[in-house]
């Protein structure tokens, strides 16, 4: 054995070839991890960092402390919202493959998060997403028309043609706009809360990060700034195990949990089962209380899996095994939450097909509308003197001059 | 000679380098088990092992600085940021610390770090993936910039970037990895193989840092460009049939001023294409230098084509990229009789 010291390389347990192995998971079993006060001190509760939150046990009924007693109709809702959160996904991707788009990156696996975190907080809070947060639109009501015509840069593409697909954004829904640049935003919803605080309202700020991109200096920022000030916000790590091909140990996940980075700055970290939509739920529900009364910011992990490749550019069977997401030990979140509903006697496999189809529908419906209002190759375009807009508030003469010969070029 | 394209010129590179000196190391997000998103280290985490070409966590900053102290303790860090519009997280590691290590300690510690990463536009990749912060890098002193236009300089280059003991900020112009782009998006995609650029030798050779290359010779006037505005200006020659003089600044810093200067005192002419935008862009150093060396012989007043002063857009990509027809109206503009 040498002696000498040598690096310790992370690994994924297992590559393309290898059989999928979650055995590094730990798992609580539904029902356990204790509800503390939402006045609890961070030290006394150290212990929801490493347990999981777990509400939904596997003959389907939610049990534990956890459990938000959400009426049968919200749940419905949430289903619904899932589903065509899901279905969406789908025809973005192939609406992609076809050409019609030039990127798109899905959410599916872990959309239970958005939904149950979106359905958990108040109208009033505000949304600082990460680029797969698309259910956060689905549950604000943001028409699905509007998400599409961002993807095709079209004439009604809320960003005017300067984002790439997905990067959408609605002021009035309180949702902030997507950066391409990872984690910008983490600390950003820190400023946000903070300035709810400074000025009296009741409003929090929420944001969401991936596993791999907590890794970025942004990250630490956030902590410490919440931490210092006791901002109102709730930090969410969707840690879906992939940071496109590296595992999320290569962000430090292999040491310790990520819920476990807030303890270091005295913030308490919940671990959650993120595919179970009462626990998302209910330890939501317990971080916006904690926040808006005043206790101050805590981080969440939501322990998920990314289901799809990491975006269209990206072919994961080169990295993980292709049987990953079948063997995942925490299942489908939609699957666990029409299980519910049917052990409720609140669903069933018809009212679902039906669902099914009627979404279906819709999307496609909402798609024929969409291109009807251009698409990068064909119909109406946007004008190209929209790209020298919104640089400044208002237009500096330079830009005006090459707008001017741009103009000219063109005619 | 072997043909490849740029991708595999870079990972030949790489490769070779790895061999021949136990100090190259490879750092970067995805580069190891994966091979990097546009493949360019493919293969050479299998060949040389975890400890010579390491996946890092999505830290640029952290890149940057582990870069350092590993080029202060004897290695030579090879480390990728895999998009140029990711590199600001590591700005304050490149222009406090990489940059200016030689300078504070009076030359007693330095760290000889090669900084690779894809830039340009003509991807539809929209704000996040097409920037060209090139002239960013060029107003600090104390880094060395380079930016190829083909697999062989950049083999060449990069090889020379490696073995340099300063540090070299490597931006490679994604749009051209895979083939010549001559600013026509509507032409079908061409392969390097249809080029001369594209045959590479297999084995170890360099293209020294601080020189230029004279892409074309000419008599009208002199074109001043890099990356991948060499092929959209060779186009653009053709098609307003004039008899440019191209030359492809390769490195800007060091520049070769004297390439530069003596090809302008010959034609009298000058136009400066770049992709990045143009306020304070490169092509401002390079019109001062010209007017500072050459304002006697100058028969026409300089002009630039740049991309417009805001961000890349994704819906307007050929409307903001810098094309022929751009081009051709600048050289035409210099061609008037005074
Ligand atoms: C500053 C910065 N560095 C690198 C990238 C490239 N990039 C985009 S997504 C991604 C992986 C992020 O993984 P994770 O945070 O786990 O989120 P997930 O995609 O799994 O939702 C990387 C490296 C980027 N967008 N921004
Ligand atoms: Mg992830």
């Amino acid at each position: 054995m040498n002696s000498k010291s040598r690096l310790h390389i992370p690994h994924p347990p297992a590559r393309p070839g290898e059989k999928p192995d979650f055995s590094y998971l730990q798992i609580s079993p539904a029902g356990v991890v204790a509800r503390p006060d939402v006045n609890a001190h961070a030290r006394d509760i150290e212990s929801l960092a490493y347990d999981m939150v777990r509400v939904l046990d596997d003959d389907h009924s939610a049990i534990g402390p956890w459990h938000p007693h959400l009426d049968p109709q919200d749940l419905q809702v949430a289903l619904r919202h899932i589903m065509l959160t899901r279905i969406f996904d789908d025809r973005m991707l192939r609406n992609q493959r076809q050409g019609k788009t030039t990127f798109y990156m899905k959410s599916t696996g872990e959309e239970a998060v958005s939904i149950a975190q979106c359905m958990a907080l108040e109208p009033g809070d505000m949304c600082f997403p990460s680029y797969r947060n698309q259910g956060l639109y689905v549950a604000r009501g943001r028409s699905l028309v509007d998400l599409m015509c961002q993807c095709l840069s079209n004439t009604r593409d809320m960003c005017k043609g300067r984002q790439m697909p997905i990067m959408y954004h609605w002021r009035e829904g309180r949702i902030f706009s997507i950066s391409g640049n990872l984690t910008t935003q983490v600390p950003q919803a820190v400023g946000w809360a903070m300035a709810a605080a400074i000025k009296g309202e009741d409003d929090i700020a929420a944001t969401w990060v991936g596993d791999g991109s907590t890794a970025e200096p942004d990250f630490h920022h956030a902590l410490t700034f919440a931490s210092v000030y006791q901002a109102p916000v709730l930090i969410n790590v969707v840690n879906n195990q992939w940071a496109i091909s590296t595992f999320q140990a290569f962000a430090g996940g292999e040491r310790r949990p990520f819920a476990a980075r807030g303890l270091g700055y005295g913030i308490p970290g919940i671990r959650v089962d993120g595919n179970d939509f009462l626990a998302v739920y209910g330890v939501t529900r317990w971080a916006a209380e904690r926040a808006r009364k005043g206790y101050g910011p805590t981080l969440v992990e939501h322990v998920t899996y990314r289901a799809s490749g990491h975006s269209t550019s990206d072919d994961p069977s080169r990295y993980r095994p292709k049987e990953e997401w079948d063997d995942w030990p925490l299942g489908d979140p939609l699957e666990r939450l029409k299980q519910h509903l049917i052990a409720l006697g609140e669903w069933s496999e018809d009212r679902h097909e039906t669902l099914n189809e009627e979404l279906e529908k819709h999307v496609m419906d909402c798609w024929k509308e969409a291109m009807s209002y251009g698409t990068l190759t064909d119909g109406p375009k946007l004008d190209p003197d929209e790209m020298f807009e919104d640089v400044f508030a208002e237009m500096p003469e330079h830009l005006k001059k090459q707008r001017a010969h741009l103009k000219k070029l063109r005619s | 000679m072997a043909n490849m394209n740029m991708i595999q010129a870079l990972n030949s590179a790489m490769d070779i380098m790895l061999a021949r000196d136990p100090a190259v190391v490879i750092m970067g997000e995805d580069v190891g088990y994966f091979g990097g998103v546009f493949r360019c280290t493919d293969g050479l985490q299998r060949k040389y092992g975890e400890h010579r070409v390491l996946d890092s966590p999505i830290s640029e900053g952290g890149i940057m600085a582990t870069a350092i102290g590993m080029g202060v303790n004897g290695l030579r860090p090879v480390a990728e940021i895999q998009f140029a519009d990711y590199i600001y997280p590591a700005f304050d590691q490149i222009v406090s610390e990489l940059a200016r290590l030689r300078y504070r300690s009076a030359g007693d510690f330095w760290a000889p770090v090669t900084v690779r990463t894809p830039c340009g536009g003509g991807i539809r990749g929209g704000q996040t993936h097409s920037q060209s912060p090139e002239g960013i890098f060029t107003h600090v002193c104390g880094v060395k910039v380079v930016m190829p236009s083909n697999p062989y300089d950049a083999k060449g280059l990069l090889i020379s970037a490696i073995e340099d003991d300063d540090p070299v900020i490597f931006f490679e112009p994604k749009r051209i990895y895979n083939g010549p782009f001559d600013g026509d998006a509507n032409k079908p995609a061409v392969p390097w193989t249809t080029h001369p650029k594209g045959d590479v030798p297999e084995g170890y050779y360099t293209v020294p840092i601080g020189k230029s290359d004279i892409v074309s010779a000419g008599t009208d006037v002199t074109i001043l460009t890099y990356g991948t505005m060499v092929h959209v200006a060779e186009a653009a020659a053709q098609r307003g049939n004039i008899d440019a003089e191209i030359i492809d600044i390769r490195t800007m810093i060091p520049l070769d001023v004297d390439t530069i200067t003596s090809s302008v005192k010959k034609t009298g002419r000058c136009v400066i294409v770049h992709e990045a935008t143009r306020f304070s862009g490169f092509g401002a150093e390079l019109t001062a230098t010209v007017q500072e060396e050459c304002f006697w012989h100058l028969e026409a007043p300089i002009q630039r084509v740049t991309g417009w002063d805001t961000p890349y857009p994704h819906a307007f990509e050929w409307e903001y990229f810098p094309g022929q027809e751009r081009v051709v109206e600048a050289l035409e503009l210099v061609m008037e009789p005074a």
